[in-house]
């Protein structure tokens, strides 16, 4: 009963494809989907660690650490932005975002 | 040997729920509290790969900030989730099949691969084994990658100064107190001497032009 690498991958797998079908089915709510992006980036995360312990090499936790370093950003910028379109617009419904007719 | 199996399943199954939880749930302060939950539990993962510093490093930047921000954002904006929650229900079978197959594929990979056995020549910085895993990190992190480490304080400080120029906004007939403006204000633009006929005043377009 070894708990071995396919493991950990079969759990950032999984986590992965939540993160996915999060985005599928919350087309409407943004805040879902930056939180849908975050278990994404989680997934990945658990994916390098794993690779790095179980294969001896410490650079896989150096770049999870700027995968975090990316996240964190992200998740700053993107809030921003949906609180200056909330109050420009009044809403954060994401069929409301045509203002560029894109 | 069962105690590390048993949390590695009780870790992994907690945060595999609540990840399901998250993009279900019908409340998304539920959602982030779910976030919170997942993130705690994937660094219950790292402390058990031994990886403690991104297990800490996850609970104090993500639950502690990025959760928190999440939470602020969702309780600061009046929004009527409700409404946002339209077309769950019509999206649910086909985003089903799509994340079944997707799994189903990534699981496939997972499970029908195994290491090149040369793989262990290619190891760029071996993880040393009479040091802590911060001190380890610590070793490679401010030598062979100080590069890439400088590189993410620039990204966190674009961010924060894109947060901060993109929120920040002049209410205009807000009263504020502008020292520079107080600092310079001299006797002629604050005082002025008139003479005024006896039993008469100032105006009050006079008032209002030295009133400032």
């Amino acid at each position: 009963m070894t708990i071995g690498l396919g493991h950990y991958l079969a759990v950032g797998a999984i986590l992965f494809t939540l993160g996915t079908l999060g985005i599928f089915l919350n087309r409407k709510n943004i805040i879902i989907i930056l939180m849908s992006v975050e278990l994404i980036l989680l997934a990945v995360n658990i994916n390098l660690v794993a690779f790095s312990t179980f294969l001896g090499d410490i650079v896989g936790q150096v770049f999870t650490l700027l995968v975090l370093t990316v996240a964190a950003a992200e998740a700053a910028i993107g809030l921003a932005i949906l609180v200056v379109y909330f109050r420009n617009r009044g809403s954060i419904a994401v069929e409301d975002v045509n203002l560029m007719k894109g | 040997m069962i105690l590390p199996a048993l949390f590695f399943y009780l870790f992994a199954g907690v945060c595999v729920a609540s990840a399901a939880m998250v993009i279900s749930s019908r409340n998304p302060v539920h959602s982030v509290l779910f976030l919170i939950l997942a993130f705690v539990n994937a660094a219950g993962l790292f402390i058990l790969m031994g990886a403690e510093f991104l297990a800490m490093i996850l609970i104090v930047v993500y639950v502690g900030a990025v959760a928190v921000l999440f939470l602020f954002v969702i309780m600061m904006l009046d929004v009527d989730f409700a409404e946002l929650r339209e077309g769950f229900l019509e999206y649910l079978p086909f985003g089903l099949v799509i994340a079944a197959i997707f799994l189903l594929e990534l699981l496939l990979v997972v499970g029908g691969w195994t290491l090149n056995p040369t793989v262990t020549k290619s190891i760029t910085a071996a993880i040393p084994g009479d040091v802590s895993n911060t001190e380890a990190l610590g070793l490679v992190l401010y030598t062979k990658y100080i590069h890439y480490f400088q590189l993410a304080g620039m990204v966190l400080l674009v961010a924060m100064i894109g947060a901060i120029v993109l929120t920040l906004r002049h209410r205009a007939g807000v009263k504020r107190q502008d020292i520079n403006v107080q600092n310079a204000r001299t006797p002629e633009m604050a005082m002025s001497v008139r003479q005024v006929a006896s039993g008469q005043g100032l105006q009050d377009a006079d008032q209002a032009e030295w009133v400032k």
